[in-house]
């Protein structure tokens, strides 16, 4: 009941209202593939209405009742077998034609650049590093809008796949073959995007946002996970401070095995895209990870009520 | 009459039945007749398992963020579904059909080996029980495999997948694949050398002329998969590398081998329901197939192009677009074939005279259900739109309609066809259009919506999903068709059984079909043909013999 609340609230908070239709592109690479998915998805649809109508016809104008004719017994015809060879052919070509324009377009060449962006993929997050500033973060892509940035990508362990349906393609991450990918948003807005390659257990809650901001407040989220977090200021705080740094917190979470939590309070969601980033479901998050997360890497550590409200007052300050 | 006599198995072995009674007669059989049926119960059983683990995801699936099943079930189920659909029911299907229909079709004792015959059914049936048998491993680490039907490393290495379920899903496609493999080699060695005096090889009926291209099809592809399973076993137990890129191993290599047995399995599963077709459409239209030669050389060059598409599966994997590109064209190519053969079933409709019998509404849903699997993979070998849609529940849609529109709607047309000659007695035709109208109906409420799933960013394999707009609803459209869908087959079952007991007696021909498994009685003799076959003088035999003043022969002639 709890799980089924908390995600029914993250729908309606808006975060979910992201876009993830490959029809509703919001860059020019994923316009250029939505095209021509609707030119031939039109062109596919003709041929289906054909042969349907061809079939239909047939066998309402030959079905056996009485006085039907006797069937003819005829054996081909080697004009209609060559047009039927042919006509296919040449539309195909033609489709052929459309698809090598869209690769160009959707996929440009990544060789001579040097990446702005490295995500690395791990069972069941995204790390994601910006290289000019050394940011890192977490399951959230924040870009300026109408800028296209190089992203290189890494896997920390199995196969994933990085799909945001509204910005294009999607690109296999796959470990010992790094791979390059422009990624950009034209309009100011956010854009879902989630695993699709099947990586083990939590596979559907390896999700992500894109957050495409202008330049402007681009530029402020930048400087914001640039600046030092502010100290704990209250008891819960310091004390949630000394447990989060002197127990066993940090050895995943500043060693890549989890999330950096640096700034974890400046994001939207948790573990993935499992729950939204609000105190509540932080603190249920640690009381009971595989409640919400069954069989992710993030032990139960069975925290007292005061230890969570603590470490959820420390959590919180981290922005 | 004059009957002519007929060729033996190879090395003139007899293998007659010795006088056993019950289950002994069955276990001990090396009769074409008895393991076809043995093939096609196991593979039914094996769909009752893998359909059942199907509507259990669909429970699952039903409402977001659902908790029917944990992720660890849900990821071992839909691997066991789609390894099951593919191995144990599909492919053993249409062998089935292929191993009991074959012989009598083209005219022979029996198959050409017949005790490997009989090896190839029992290691196959042991192999699906191997796979099952992961489910009995215990622990925090067992269980069934839990890593897809492709099994792609390095997730299916031990340092992700550390229990024994890998183990057993390679040991059991090792067993299955021998069975596939000999299976394979019997049904070439038996079309090329047993057919009946006069039975050329331009005469043999479709489903023979396919059944031979899947079998070489077979025998070409399986030992890659084989390869690839004993590289990834010695890489699991032996701490070899093959796959591991930590360790100078390549994880690419492994989508390599799987895809390139991969891809041809598609059409080792969809070949011989080509055959299926080409035998239903024409007799209920009465009517020779349209285009015999072009049906027949379109599936050589299906076959020989299936070999040459394998890394359109791999577009998303970033090998460069030169690469995708030359996998794109053989991929547009291969749809040429496919499309001669959807006209030319389409064209031996017209002017003839169309009884709708059930067998004959399974094959016009195939054709229609068949074309919209086969169109939406051409969206797919437009590498951009693969870009997109794979991976996603497009993806999902597309390959059942292929294997369920197509192969399945094709095997169910196989059984109301064939049911007569088997048993000797008619399914009951009422209930046998209520199971076809409901399949139907099922069949798309299921898949349909998963298109639009896919274009909303929906991916495959997810065990949950966040409550988007409208995905709620859309999914829990596609589980009500799952249930509809497996409804149909319960009505199926009944029919079976019911007209197994009580079903009209069929006599040795009731459809006016032509081919030479309907000169016998139904259900045929232990022993073939023992009084020799029909002579031979054109593709249709029965038909020549029901009208000697317009055989085949005369009017083919005329035509010219």
């Amino acid at each position: 009941m709890l799980v089924g609340k908390a995600l029914i609230g993250l729908a309606m908070s808006g975060t979910y209202s992201a876009n993830a239709f490959a029809l509703a592109p919001a860059s020019p690479q994923a316009a250029a593939i939505s095209q021509l998915f609707v030119g031939t998805l039109i062109y596919l649809g003709a041929i289906f209405a054909l042969v349907t109508f061809l079939v239909l016809y047939a066998i309402i104008r030959y079905r056996d009742r009485p006085g039907a004719p006797e069937a003819r017994q005829n054996f081909g015809s080697r004009k209609l077998e060559i047009i039927w060879t042919v006509v296919p052919i040449l539309s195909l070509i033609v489709l052929a034609g459309f698809t090598v324009r869209t690769m160009i377009v959707s996929d440009p060449p990544t060789a001579n650049a040097d990446p702005d962006l490295r995500i690395v993929a791990h069972q069941w997050w995204w790390e994601i590093y910006y290289m000019k500033t050394g940011v890192v973060t977490a399951n959230e892509i924040h870009i300026p809008a109408g800028k296209r940035l190089l992203v290189e990508f890494r896997s920390a362990d199995v196969i994933h796949d990085f799909w945001a349906p509204a910005l294009g393609r999607k690109i296999d991450i796959v470990p010992g073959h790094p791979n390059r990918l422009w990624i950009e948003a034209d309009q100011v807005g956010t854009y879902l995007g989630m695993c699709a390659e099947f990586c083990g257990n939590e596979h559907a809650w390896m999700r992500f946002l894109v957050i495409a901001e202008p330049p402007g407040q681009f530029a402020a989220w930048m400087k914001e996970q640039l600046a030092a977090p502010p100290s704990p200021t209250t008891a819960d705080e310091q004390l949630g401070a000394k447990i989060y740094h002197e127990s066993i917190c940090t050895n995943c979470h500043v060693a890549s095995v989890g999330p950096d939590l640096t700034h974890l309070a400046s994001r939207r969601t948790l573990a993935a895209g499992a729950l939204d980033n609000t105190p509540e479901n932080l603190a249920a998050w640690l009381r009971d990870p595989d409640q919400f997360k069954p069989g992710s890497n993030m032990p139960n550590f069975e925290l007292s009520d005061d230890k969570v409200r603590a470490l959820v007052a420390y959590l919180e300050t981290q922005k | 009459m004059k009957q002519a006599a007929i060729p033996d198995t190879l090395g003139g072995e007899s293998f007659e039945e010795e006088a056993r009674e019950g289950w002994l007669s069955w276990v001990s059989s090396v009769d074409h007749k008895k393991l076809g049926i043995m093939y096609l119960l196991g593979s039914f059983f094996f769909f009752l398992v893998g359909g059942i683990l199907a509507l259990l995801m669909r429970v699952q699936l039903a409402a977001p963020n659902n908790h029917f099943l944990s992720p660890q079930v849900y990821n071992q189920f839909f691997t066991m579904h789609g390894t099951t659909m593919v191995f144990l029911v599909l492919v053993p299907m249409l062998v089935g059909f292929a191993t009991y229909m074959v012989p009598l079709m083209i005219g022979a004792r029996d198959m050409a080996f017949p005790r490997l015959n009989a090896l190839s059914f029992w290691v196959q049936i042991f192999g699906g029980l191997m796979l099952y048998f992961s489910f009995a491993t215990s622990g925090v680490n067992g269980g069934a495999p839990a890593v897809g039907w492709f099994s792609y490393a390095p997730l299916s290495e031990t340092a992700y997948s550390y229990g024994p379920g890998v183990n057993y899903w390679i040991l059991g496609l090792l067993g299955i694949g021998v069975g596939t493999i000999t299976a394979g080699i019997n049904l070439i060695a038996t079309i090329i050398c047993l057919r009946a005096p006069g039975m050329s090889i331009r005469r043999v009926p479709l489903f023979v002329w396919m059944t031979m291209i899947t079998a070489f099809l077979i025998v070409v592809v399986m030992p890659i998969l084989n390869a690839g399973l004993v590289m990834l076993l010695i890489d699991r137990l032996l701490n070899a590398h093959f796959f591991r890129a930590d360790s100078g191993g390549s994880a690419v290599l492994w989508q390599h081998v799987f895809w390139a047995f991969g891809h041809p399995e598609v059409y080792i599963m969809i070949l011989p329901a080509f055959g299926i077709i080409s035998e239903v459409i024409p007799v209920f239209s009465g009517k020779p197939i349209y285009g015999y030669d072009f049906v027949a050389a379109s599936t050589l060059a299906i076959a020989f192009l299936s070999l040459a598409v394998w890394a359109h599966h791999m577009f998303a994997v970033g090998l460069g677009h030169a690469f995708d590109l030359f996998f794109a064209i053989s991929s547009f190519a291969i749809a040429v074939p496919t499309g001669v053969k959807i006209f030319n079933w389409t064209a031996t409709l017209y002017q003839g005279r169309i009884r709708f019998t059930t067998s004959m509404l399974f094959a016009l849903g195939f054709l229609l259900m068949f074309t919209i699997g086969g169109l939406s993979g051409v969206a797919f070998a437009a590498v951009p739109i693969d870009w997109q849609m794979t991976d996603s529940y497009f993806v999902v849609a597309h390959i059942h309609y292929v294997l369920f529109g197509g192969t399945m709607f094709a095997l169910f047309a196989g059984v109301y066809y064939w049911f007569p000659k088997i048993s000797g007695r008619m399914l009951n035709e009422r209930w046998g259009k209520v199971h076809f109208w409901l399949t139907l109906i099922g069949f798309n409420l299921t898949f349909m919506i998963q298109h639009v799933l896919g274009m909303l960013g929906m991916p495959r394999r997810v065990f949950t999903y966040p409550a988007l707009p409208g995905w709620a609803e859309m999914n829990m459209a596609s589980t009500i068709g799952a249930f509809v869908l497996a409804f149909s087959v319960l009505i199926f079952m009944v029919n079976i059984a019911i007209s197994l007991r009580s079903g009209a007696v069929a006599g040795d021909n009731p459809w006016d079909a032509w081919t030479l498994e309907w000169a016998t009685t139904s259900p045929p003799p232990p022993e073939n043909f023992t009084h020799g076959v029909p002579p031979i003088r054109g593709r249709r035999p029965l038909w020549d013999l029901a009208h000697p003043d317009r055989t085949d022969e005369m009017m083919m002639k005329l035509v010219k």
